[in-house]
């Protein structure tokens, strides 16, 4: 009997030195990541680069989850609310990722960024977004404006030969799409957003940074002038029943299906929408040659200036439970050759410099130049400002594109909500 | 007359044993209860509390709760405009549910209870739409209700029809509520039918044996004996109908988020648009309760009127 017990303590401390030994040499570390871009090549080029790190750090193990989205920006909402975000995962900085931060939810990276000039690597203004009271918690892989993405092939038949640029113009243009029986817009009002930027462009245009810096600080209000006339224009343009039938209950992905199988003619979205139409179309190409793209017009009377831009754009942050690895990943995902891979599919308006060149589509280089250019560059609303803002935007906007609600209600609506959030 | 119905049987349960327990068997049942009321307390009675707690704060979900409003969410809650609509909608799914889909499925109940030719492959096609899960029934739908004549099977159709063009049935807030009540019917009538058929095989065939002696027609022998005697289960399903009718989240978040424009909005939907998007989770634990006072009324209400008058016959 006891020589049974000696044989079985040296049998564990055998077994208890293997694994201190192989712990000791490479602990191995599991890094999850979590982003939303669901189209086949661009996931291919996420996974390819964990596959890559990981079989140059054989310890760690990148768990890669691809989500579309809303579907992401639900997980994620639960998973923080009880504490455990993601190691890596998708951001668009501003407001949301500072009431991340607020609640230590997030790993403050400035010191790996202050290290070996990797915040050089950068556009400053584009890492900026994901930084909050001076400290880093994420970066940037794109950074981009909203425009009109539109089919020239539809334009033509319709007999219009320049895009618009003013906003009578623009109702003009609409009017003789809708006489040559082609959708003129196409709108995925259902998940709100989409609808939010026309607002939030004529608010930019007619009130320019003025307008928005005042109602931000809350010497002015929401309520001004140049907000309710925002509602007004778009009210002109709703009136024209510009867009597909069912636009009220359409999702982003029905918007981008009628661009890329071209049964709509423009578009009013950011620097994804090419790769997106591509996916969502049936041939799997987009508009390709068709594609073409114009700033938003400039509004009558407005005092913002039309070089001035709306936009955002993506990046990734770091959760704050994640492991150093995962900086170190962030860090080889954020390369120059990385950015050009992205460029490349036409994933990311490059923000790493030297990346530039990485872009192939002639209008993504011209999304690029027009938000490096824009004097005054207007973050989305729903990004700029605390979540409860953003989402307010969002549901009344929606209501002016119903015609349930007046200029006047929605902009009551966002003042009502800005000033109990911000302070 | 024997009573034959379970909870006749259950209350008299502790009449027939209650004294005769030895002390071995009640450390039994409470053995045996256990896990289920460690489980009940944890998932429910605990996160129940802390709801009501959290009501009283202006929280945002992250951090310690600091920000002590007392009832102030609550009176946001009843004088929102949106959430009394949610309300209203709530109560119109009821009034359909009632009226509607449980009349259906009783209807479908009698005549696949019947010795009708494949009545097994009825129930089971209709019955199928329960098992599916909220989330596929609500994609199903979604893609069904496509506004597009080309991607959408229903319009594809009404676009065929003459006389009749597509509809944007989601899209519009005049008919969204009335398509996600088609969907809910789909969806529940087979549960309610399944019901009612187990209730059917109860009936013991010497009374209907003796009514059609006596020499009664079809539909006196449905007026008077059947739907008597399944009472006590059109009564459990009226109750689980508008319970189930008051919380019903899953499929209207799926295809419509309680939109366009709040056209299809519930409790639920409202207390989940507060909770995880505007992330002002005080709010929606206020909202959260309020659902639970309305529902627990509800139940407290039914308890008195129905169920005493079901123990005292």
């Amino acid at each position: 009997m006891k020589k049974y017990s000696l044989v079985l303590f040296l049998v564990g401390i055998l077994l208890l030195s293997g694994v201190l030994t192989t712990m000791a040499a490479e602990a191995p570390v599991t890094i999850n990541w979590w982003h939303i871009q669901t189209a086949e090549v661009e996931k291919v080029l996420w996974q390819g680069l964990a596959d890559e790190y990981m079989a140059a750090h054989p310890n760690v193990n990148i768990e890669v989850l691809s989500l579309e989205n809303e579907n992401f920006k639900a997980k994620l909402t639960t998973v923080m609310l009880s504490g455990e975000p993601p190691d890596i995962f998708q951001s668009w900085g501003g407001g949301v990722m500072n009431e991340y931060a607020k609640a230590g939810l997030l790993l403050d990276i400035t010191a790996h960024l202050d290290k070996d000039g990797w915040r050089d690597t950068f556009s400053p203004g584009a890492l900026g977004v994901y930084s909050f009271e001076g400290k880093n918690y994420g970066v940037p892989r794109d950074m981009g404006m909203v425009g009109f993405w539109y089919n020239k092939d539809l334009f033509a038949q319709a007999g219009i030969d320049n895009p618009p640029a003013t906003w009578t113009e623009l109702l003009e243009d609409v009017q003789i799409l809708k006489d040559a029986g082609i959708t003129p817009i196409a709108v995925g009002e259902g998940d709100k957003w989409p609808g939010a930027f026309w607002w939030e462009y004529l608010a930019v245009r007619i009130g320019g940074q003025a307008a928005f810096d005042a109602a931000y600080s809350r010497e002015g209000s929401f309520t001004d002038a140049p907000f309710i006339e925002a509602g007004e224009k778009l009210q002109e343009l709703v009136a024209l029943e510009p867009f597909q039938s069912g636009f009220l209950g359409a999702t982003w992905g029905d918007e981008a299906t009628l661009m890329g199988n071209g049964e709509a003619a423009m578009d009013l979205m950011g620097q994804w929408a090419p790769g997106a139409f591509a996916d969502n179309s049936v041939d799997k190409l987009g508009l390709g040659e068709k594609a073409g793209w114009f700033p938003f017009p400039a509004v009558e009377r407005g005092t913002g200036d039309p070089a001035d831009a709306l936009g955002g754009g993506n990046g990734f942050v770091i959760g704050i439970n994640a492991p150093q690895e995962a900086v170190d990943f962030l860090k080889y995902i954020s390369s120059v050759d990385s950015q050009i891979a992205q460029a490349e599919i036409n994933l990311s308006v490059p923000v790493v410099k030297g990346a530039e060149g990485g872009l192939i589509d002639p209008l993504l280089k011209i999304v690029q130049q027009g938000a490096a250019a824009a004097q005054y560059f207007q973050l989305y609303y729903d990004q700029a400002m605390p979540p409860a803002v953003g989402s307010v935007v969002n549901d009344n906007v929606q209501g002016l594109f119903a015609g349930t609600l007046t200029p006047e209600q929605t902009a009551q609506a966002i003042e009502d909500s800005a000033a109990q959030e911000i302070k | 007359m024997k009573k034959n119905s379970f909870e006749q049987d259950v209350q008299t349960l502790p009449q027939k044993f209650g004294s005769t327990l030895r002390p071995q068997d009640r450390m039994t049942i409470v053995l045996f209860l256990l896990p289920a009321l460690v489980f009940f307390s944890i998932f429910l009675v605990y996160p129940v509390f802390r709801s009501v707690y959290y009501s009283l704060f202006n929280w945002k979900g992250f951090g310690p709760t600091v920000d002590f409003i007392g009832l102030n969410n609550f009176k946001r809650i009843l004088t929102d405009r949106i959430f009394l609509k949610a309300v209203g909608h709530g109560l119109l799914i009821v009034v359909l549910s009632l009226s509607i889909q449980l009349p259906l499925s009783l209807a479908l109940a009698l005549m696949v209870g019947r010795n009708l030719r494949g009545r097994a492959l009825f129930r089971t096609i209709f019955f199928m739409p329960y098992v599916l899960s909220e989330v596929i029934t609500g994609i199903m739908w979604l893609i069904l209700f496509n506004p597009d004549p080309k991607r959408g099977f229903i319009n594809a159709i009404m676009a065929l029809l003459p006389g009749l063009k597509a509809i944007p049935w989601l899209g519009d807030t005049k008919t969204v509520l009335l398509a996600i009540f088609v969907v809910l019917t789909w969806k529940y009538f087979g549960f309610y039918m399944l019901l009612y058929l187990a209730s059917l095989q109860n009936i013991p065939s010497e009374i209907e044996e003796a009514a059609l002696i006596d020499g009664v027609n079809k539909r006196q022998m449905i007026t008077y004996i059947t739907i008597p005697l399944i009472g006590s289960t059109i009564r459990t399903s009226i109750y689980l109908s508008v319970l189930g009718s008051l919380q019903v989240f899953a499929i209207i978040w799926i295809m419509t988020k309680g939109g366009p424009v709040n056209a299809s909005e519930v409790m639920s939907t409202y207390m989940y648009r507060f909770s995880f998007v505007r992330f002002e989770l005080g709010y929606g634990s206020a909202v959260a309760t309020v659902m639970l006072l309305i529902s627990l009324f509800f139940s407290l209400a039914y308890l008195r009127l129905v169920r005493q008058a079901d123990y005292l016959n």
